[in-house]
């Protein structure tokens, strides 16, 4: 294992540190229990949005804390969740009195610790709405499954809250507007390598030189289904037809194009994929209105990428044009 | 005869020890259909919990429990931290004012544990979880003390009962958990919930047969 770490055991906790001491002027940070928070929270009479998720993903979620976007994040071990007592404190931390939003992705783990965190907020007197994310198409989603994953959606459910909360809106509408960005929107990954957890040391699974892993998730599990590596249009092909026959997206939509790296890969290789994305749903008669190419929600190093559409209405796109002013995600602020 | 706190304190002890020993198995069965964690978290958990456990003074075996799952809830993160969280904190609640446990007092205490851990996971049997290995282990301990078997008879018998329903799991469909995201490609691995939770009832019988 190649990493620039210094002992495992304390990469969460080092990382925090790194980001209290990098944006002292917009995040303060908790190391205990480990969690970002807006400078200014709470902010009295807002929606607070918090969000929460294994650490690995970066900048997803501490990195998009900030004005426009979430009042706190709870940063869970690598790949692993948060813990209840964490996402109480820091739901306590930033609640001004308007209620608190849990943006979850849709997660075994990540749903049972964020149930016990709201149950436990609930005794203390603050109001909680919890929506679930689960955008990954790549997932059969049936009843006899933990149901599909939570990826790519959260990031744009992030900031439409984000905004939303910020404009004063009450908490049943932003909960509401995250449950039909969700609703709007459909993802799908693929990986052409691995990627190593720094306590596992070794990658999680091993992929060929001439292999691909079409499905992916964002933990290093494994896929749907393993392929021969194929060209940026045809891999962009198949994961952009999954996604645009799911929901459907149709002839006349307008949408937000999300190309995401997992990490490992090159922006020059991002522009490659959303080139050849544009042309895709050119071909279907649907129009990119926005778009946000570059690494936001990852997988540590992993190589591949995954694509999310969202789409979007005049309400939706007013309020991701919204201002934002968060480490990650910055315009308009 | 039963078992008292001091037999309960091994038990915890052996448990961690357990997973400690098998830290990088628990992972490794983990990472063939989730997300490779299992183990690493598991012991980071119960390495929390040994001190808190070196530290109580009041012998309470209720109390040892409840403090063991609030360790685990804080400490573990995942679905496993809320799940065996869980468990713990309904053995507390079951052996509540008891100083001394019989065979069947520990039978109805696991299942019970098994009870609460499916509601909150919203698992059931042959979902290839946890519970496959604890369900038959606790029923396995029911029937021994309807039997009137020893306690040390019994304890193995439902030690045997989670392993059987441990390999059970191999050729199973994950439908909970992050394993069921991967559909047929869950079949053919052991789920490594399941082989913690024999770990788990290994560790009583060890601790709970050596104080008799």
């Amino acid at each position: 294992m190649k990493k620039l770490i210094n002992r495992p055991e304390d990469v969460v906790r080092e990382e925090l540190e790194g980001i209290a001491l990098a944006h002292s002027d917009r995040v303060k940070v908790s190391l205990d229990p480990y969690y970002v928070m807006r400078k200014d929270a709470p902010v009295r009479g807002k929606v607070a949005v918090v969000s929460g998720g294994g650490s690995g993903h970066e900048p997803m979620h501490g990195g998009f804390v900030g004005r426009g976007m979430l009042d706190a994040a709870c940063p869970g071990e690598v790949f692993t969740s948060p813990t209840p007592d964490q996402i109480l404190a820091a739901t306590k931390a930033v609640s001004g009195g308007a209620g608190v939003l849990h943006i979850v992705k849709n997660y075994t783990g990540d749903i049972l610790n964020f149930e016990m965190a709201a149950e436990l907020a609930k005794e203390d007197g603050i109001q909680v709405e919890a929506v679930v994310t689960n955008d990954d198409v790549a997932v059969q989603d049936s009843l006899y499954t933990a149901g599909r994953r939570g990826v790519g959606i959260t990031v744009l459910a992030e900031k439409v809250c984000g905004a939303a909360a910020e404009a004063g809106r009450p908490l049943g509408e932003v909960a509401a507007l995250c449950s039909k960005v969700n609703a709007s929107g459909r993802s799908m990954g693929m990986a052409l390598t691995s990627c190593t957890v720094p306590a596992a040391g070794k990658p999680t699974f091993e992929l060929g030189e001439d292999e691909m892993e079409i499905g992916i998730g964002i933990h290093g599990e494994p896929g749907r289904e393993r392929r021969r590596l194929a060209t940026a249009d045809e891999i962009v092909e198949v994961l952009a037809s999954t996604i645009v026959d799911d929901l459907p997206f149709k002839s006349g939509d307008r949408v937000l194009a999300f190309v995401n790296g997992m990490g490992g890969t090159p922006l020059i290789e991002l522009y490659v994929v959303y080139r050849a994305l544009d042309r895709f749903l050119r071909g279907r008669g649907i129009a990119i209105e926005r778009n946000l190419v570059g690494s936001y929600i990852t997988s540590l190093e992993m190589a591949g990428t995954s694509i999310t559409l969202l789409r979007l209405d005049d309400e939706l796109l007013g309020l991701w044009d919204a201002p934002v002013n968060t480490p990650g995600l910055r315009w308009g602020a | 005869m039963g078992v008292g706190y001091p037999e309960c304190v091994s038990f915890v002890r052996g448990f961690a020890e357990a997973v400690a020993a098998n830290r990088e198995y628990l992972t490794q069965l983990d990472a063939e259909i989730g997300d490779a964690d299992h183990g690493i978290n598991m012991d980071r958990g119960m390495r929390a919990v040994l001190p808190k456990v070196e530290a109580l003074t009041d012998q309470d075996i209720s109390g040892l429990f409840r403090t063991v799952a609030m360790a685990l809830i804080s400490t573990v993160g995942g679905a496993s931290g809320p799940l065996y969280g869980t468990v713990f904190l309904q053995l507390s609640s079951s052996l509540k004012g008891e100083s001394e446990i019989e065979l069947s007092g520990w039978a109805e205490a696991v299942l019970a544990a098994v009870s609460a851990v499916r509601a909150r996971g919203k698992a059931e049997p042959g979902d290839k979880t946890m519970v496959d290995a604890l369900l038959p282990a606790g029923e396995a301990l029911r029937e021994a003390a309807a039997e009137g078997a020893t306690l040390s008879e019994g304890l193995a018998r439902g030690t045997e009962a989670a392993r059987q329903g441990m390999e059970a799991t191999i050729p199973l469909l994950a439908r909970r958990g992050r394993a069921s995201y991967l559909g047929e490609r869950s079949q053919g691995h052991q789920d490594p919930g399941a082989t913690s939770s024999w770990l788990l009832m290994q560790a009583a019988e060890a601790a709970f047969a050596k104080g008799n």
